[in-house]
């Protein structure tokens, strides 16, 4: 009895560790981000559709807004696109657009043709407001609180699902990530 | 001779092809040779987040870039590694670590090698052990011998 004991302990560990393995996997190409619960950085950057103008998170504090990064080289943001055209028409929370290293004439184009779900566009050339915000590749979306908090952040294209499921909720204060 | 010859001549020829690759991804230079070795430290260390696999200082992306750009630049304002670690890793978490922090959360990543070699040293002397006391029972003639087959 006793020389099954360890054999069989052993088993049932590496058992638990694959299953929270398992468990966790849909989790697993997602890296998370440190912002969650912090402020979301301070940024004061051009604004793509009005150069004379600036895009200012102090101009944003008080209400909720998604920020959503962007480029016109990036594939899965012209699939994301419809998404995000649907959100403004709900016209639930205003989306900020920052277009990373990006060309501006081209953004415009890209807005003018596929239409502009957004409130305001701030540019970022060089990828430093990017960088502060852990952006590692576009499209990503984040939820900042009216107290300024990231509150969320979504990787890749956003879509209906993840809008009802995930960010619909936590703008009315409700527990999210239910189906 | 000519073997010789020709094989220095191959290796050359290899040797350069690396040295073009190392250059085409990073050229940076820094004024100081020590402020330089501690750059290329730092991007050897730091994880490329858009091609996961690579540090900053291998990959040819242009995060991994705007990232080098961002060690070069807090190198030269005098900022210390640990702070541009710290700085690093409270934008993209300590994944962008390839060498993980020594923290109550990685205390099992640092101390599963020590509890494994313990695991398979009290293995070993378990083994050890049993034979030995098996030994002095192999001297002794079995009583079925010579009785049935």
């Amino acid at each position: 009895m006793n020389r099954f004991l360890l054999p069989l302990g052993l088993f049932v560990l590496l058992a638990l560790v694959l299953a929270i393995g398992i468990r966790r996997s849909p989790e697993k190409g997602i890296i998370a981000s440190p912002l969650i619960g912090k402020s979301a950085p301070p940024f004061a950057l051009p604004n793509l559709t009005d150069p004379a103008k600036q895009v200012r998170s102090a101009d944003l504090k008080g209400r909720w807004y998604l920020f959503n990064v962007w480029g016109t080289w990036c594939g899965e943001c012209r699939q994301e696109h419809e998404t995000l055209l649907q959100v403004h028409q709900a016209g639930v929370v205003p989306i900020i657009g920052l277009d990373w290293k990006d060309d501006d004439t081209q953004a415009v184009a890209w807005l003018t043709q596929l239409g502009n779900p957004y409130e305001s566009v701030a540019t970022d050339h060089s990828g430093r407001a990017a960088i502060d915000w852990g952006v590692y590749g576009a499209p990503e979306t984040f939820l900042v609180s009216p107290q300024g908090v990231v509150v969320y952040k979504h990787v890749g294209a956003l879509t209906p699902d993840t809008w009802t499921r995930e960010i619909l909720p936590r703008l009315s204060g409700l527990p999210a990530g239910k189906s | 001779m000519m073997r010789r010859r020709v094989q220095t001549l191959l290796l050359c020829a290899c040797l350069s092809l690396v040295a073009v690759y190392a250059w085409a991804v990073d050229p940076t230079e820094l004024p100081d040779p020590r402020l330089q070795a501690r750059y290329v430290a730092l991007t050897h260390e730091l994880r490329c987040m858009q091609c996961q696999n690579e540090s900053l200082a291998d990959s040819p992306v242009d995060l991994a870039a705007d990232l080098r750009r961002e060690v070069r630049n807090q190198l030269l304002a005098g900022k210390s590694d640990d702070d541009i670690r710290a700085w690093m890793s409270a934008r993209y978490g300590d994944f962008i670590l390839f060498r993980p922090r020594y923290s109550l959360r990685n205390a099992w990543l640092w101390g599963a090698p020590a509890v494994l070699l313990l695991i398979g040293a009290l293995v070993c002397w378990r083994v050890i052990y049993n034979r030995m006391t098996l030994l002095p029972a192999d001297h002794e003639p079995l009583e079925e011998d010579g009785q049935s087959g």
